[in-house]
């Protein structure tokens, strides 16, 4: 067993309200520089929906994550034996199209045009070569375009739905959407690590976080190609690679995330949970429908003795064990098993998770009627308006199994508090609902506190980063005493 | 007969520029990676520009590299060349195989500033210095061509004649004598080599320097671990 802590972050899907908050509030603190402005590290999808870059997930297109080829975990873009041919033009790298060229308005025109008979304008003009643009993408120009047959309908999640499924998305009565926040994944395996070259890209043993080492890298790009989840971006001025950094200088003085900190809805969860990095390759060449689970396995108890010994061992440092104890997250993932990976079958084991959304929480509409009788008064999961499968392709790998579980656990919570608190709903038929759902009262009890009356210090518990032990090493500690942040100091300049 | 005039300019060219451009190489180069580390980037602009990109640079390196391993050849083993070259047809393929590599080089070179002058995003993205570059390079990939067809057999008496006088000047005795002979065309290509070689340290050339060899035996995953930890985790 070698035991290691990872960040790690559940998004409660139900909670979340688009609001795009997220996105701004990264956007305003490490985004918002020249070649970067294309960059979301952050970013609100609506699902169904083509998403950022347009369809990301249609890894046919884009060679993104793993393969297992004879036994043997393999990128899809360009590993080891490719990259001495596609180090000069990477095959399976992503455009400024796939994304979208980013643009600002000539604001000036307002003041500056010359008295005349017409109202000036303030025509868009593109950030990259200053000429005037015509705009036809943006980072979210599908936003609330739930039935779009231009957007939604191109959504790669579909792929396996039967035509009344389809319907049951598209039709304008039943039509709906919900949305899908997504940050680099910070992956137990990740294929940006593995795929760079120069070995910028890496994983930080203390806390997981996956970052990238601007000095080490050299534009060979490999790394845009090979992340799945397309969360590692290309800044077009400096030449180098850039991704989320999971705010490590904010976690470094306890306080969350931008992203998270700001989130509106309080869907956002963060925590430490430990896993054993010793079966890591084994678990992310199971089958498909195994994956899940494998995952599951990885992360260990941190209640058990002997994970705490091992992790002591390792290196791990008590206060992190203690936080990996109170973590939201592991409840969440482990214990009740309501938050899911996203596309696992990428096979990175990415460390984010999902709590599937139920909405519309209302009942089904039949024959024009909402039905909404008392015993069933939240709608049945199997006829649910997202069509199960959907959901699986998203969050199950493809297989339905798990995405059900979550969803007919958060049904019989719900149906469990309002057998309490309304009283409309019988209790018996409550306990037969959490029973069937593979829940007691007790667990109901804390899915309902940690969903709906957490407090701030409930959803995130930051463990100590401990970075006196990195500011140790250092030539000159005292220069870093009182700071967070980059390790070095040279403008971000391209070229020479 | 040749005048003082013209031995002194040929000692200049042929025994102090390639000094002067290999100081300037190796001290460039290490201060840049030291102070300026951040620089050291191969400035990729594919993310800009995928299609055109293909043509210029997929043919240009698979060129350059074989042209560069041709020369290398001639100046490591020169008399296993010339025993290679002694039968006709394999000094055919040699020197075929050569112009063949030469003529990519050409296209993708053509294709590289073609791009650079039509797209405007990459327009937006070349420097100064890379016309620079893209010119002395073209120079010295035209005239190196020419060389080729003009003067034959360059594969031959470029072991017999370049090669001792390059390793002349790695012995710090640079010897010139069958430099002071060659036709212009081919000093012009020689001190052309040395003029890059300066220029190298102030260029795009330096990612040459940082080809990520390592990669081909690291392990796929990279963790890194605070001091006392990274010792602890020798094994990642």
């Amino acid at each position: 067993m070698n035991v290691r802590s990872q960040i790690s972050m559940v998004f409660h899907l139900d909670k979340c309200i688009g609001c795009h908050t997220c996105s701004i509030a990264c956007k305003n603190i490490w985004t918002d520089r020249k070649g970067a402005e294309y960059m979301w590290w952050n970013n609100v999808e609506t699902k169904p929906g083509t998403g950022y870059p347009t369809r990301w997930e249609d890894q046919d297109q884009y060679h993104g994550g793993w393969e297992v080829h004879k036994g043997k975990l393999r990128l899809r873009s360009t590993g080891k034996g490719k990259i001495v041919t596609n180090i000069f033009h990477n095959p399976f790298m992503p455009t400024m199209d796939d994304y979208y060229e980013p643009w600002t308005y000539k604001y000036e025109d307002l003041f500056n045009a010359p008295e005349g008979t017409d109202q000036p304008t303030a025509r868009p003009v593109s950030m990259v070569t200053g000429e005037h643009m015509d705009v036809e993408a943006g980072p979210n120009w599908d936003d609330d375009l739930g039935g779009s047959p231009v957007y939604a309908a191109n959504d790669k999640n579909l792929d396996g739905l039967s035509e009344e499924q389809r319907q049951q998305l598209f039709a304008v009565e039943r039509l709906v959407f919900f949305y899908f926040p997504r940050i680099c994944n910070h992956c137990l395996n990740p294929s940006c690590v593995a795929a760079c070259p120069s070995g910028a890209l890496y994983k930080r043993g203390e806390d997981g976080i996956v970052l990238l080492d601007q000095k080490r890298c050299r534009a060979w790009r490999s790394c845009v190609a090979a992340c799945p989840y397309k969360k590692t971006f290309f800044n077009w001025s400096t030449g180098k690679s850039e991704k989320c950094i999971l705010c490590y200088p904010r976690l470094e003085t306890g306080q969350a995330p931008a992203c998270f900190h700001s989130c509106v809805g309080r869907i956002r969860y963060l925590g430490v949970v430990l896993y054993d990095a010793d079966r890591l390759e084994e678990v992310a060449k199971l089958p498909d429908d195994k994956l899940i689970e494998g995952q599951r396995s990885l992360i260990l108890d941190p209640n058990d003795p002997e994970v705490i010994e091992a992790a002591r061992a390792n290196g791990v440092h008590d206060s992190v064990i203690e936080s990996a104890q109170r973590s939201p997250v592991y409840k969440f993932v482990k214990v009740w098993k309501i938050a899911l990976p996203p596309h696992i079958e990428y096979r990175t084991l990415p460390m984010l998770f999902y709590v599937p959304p139920m909405s519309p929480v209302m009942a089904n509409r039949q024959d024009g009627t909402v039905e909404s009788v008392s015993d069933n008064f939240f709608h049945d999961i199997e006829q649910a308006r997202v069509p199960m499968k959907f959901l699986a392709n998203l969050f199950g790998a493809g297989g339905e199994g798990k995405v059900v579980y979550a969803l007919k656990k958060q049904k019989a919570v719900r149906t469990y508090r309002r057998a309490l608190t309304v009283g409309d709903i019988s209790m018996e038929t409550a306990e037969k609902m959490l029973a069937e759902a593979d829940c007691t009262k007790e667990e109901a009890d804390a899915i309902y506190h940690l969903t709906s009356l957490c407090t701030f210090d409930d959803r995130f518990v930051i463990p100590p980063m401990h970075r006196e032990e990195a500011i140790e090493m250092m030539r000159e500690p005292s220069e870093h005493k009182t700071a967070v942040g980059f390790g070095f100091i040279e403008p971000p300049k391209r070229g020479f | 007969m040749m005048t003082i005039g013209d031995n002194l300019l040929d000692l200049f060219l042929f025994a102090v520029t390639p000094y002067i451009a290999l100081t300037v190489f190796f001290l460039g180069t290490i201060i840049r990676y030291r102070k300026y580390g951040f620089s050291y980037s191969s400035l990729s602009s594919q993310f800009l520009e995928n299609r055109h990109h293909f043509w210029g640079l997929i043919p240009f390196h698979y060129g350059i590299l074989t042209v560069f391993l041709g020369h290398l050849i001639g100046f490591l083993v020169p008399r296993d060349l010339l025993w290679w070259n002694s039968h006709p047809l394999r000094l055919y393929i040699f020197e075929v195989s050569g112009l063949v590599a030469a003529m990519l080089t050409i296209v993708g070179l053509v294709s590289m500033i073609m791009r650079r002058l039509t797209d405007p995003k990459i327009r937006v993205v070349t420097s100064t210095a890379d016309w620079i570059l893209l010119g002395i390079l073209t120079l010295e990939i035209v005239s190196g061509t020419f060389v080729a067809i003009f003067h034959s057999w360059g594969s031959s008496w470029f072991a017999s004649t370049a090669s001792p006088y390059l390793r002349s000047i790695f012995t710090l005795s640079p010897d010139i004598t069958f430099m002071v002979a060659m036709p212009w065309l081919v000093k012009f290509h020689i001190v052309g080599a040395f003029v890059i070689l300066a220029a190298f340290p102030f260029t795009r050339l330096v990612h040459i320097l940082v080809v990520p060899n390592q990669y081909l035996w690291r392990k796929p995953q990279v963790v890194r671990w605070y001091g006392k930890k990274a010792f602890l985790h020798k094994a990642v």
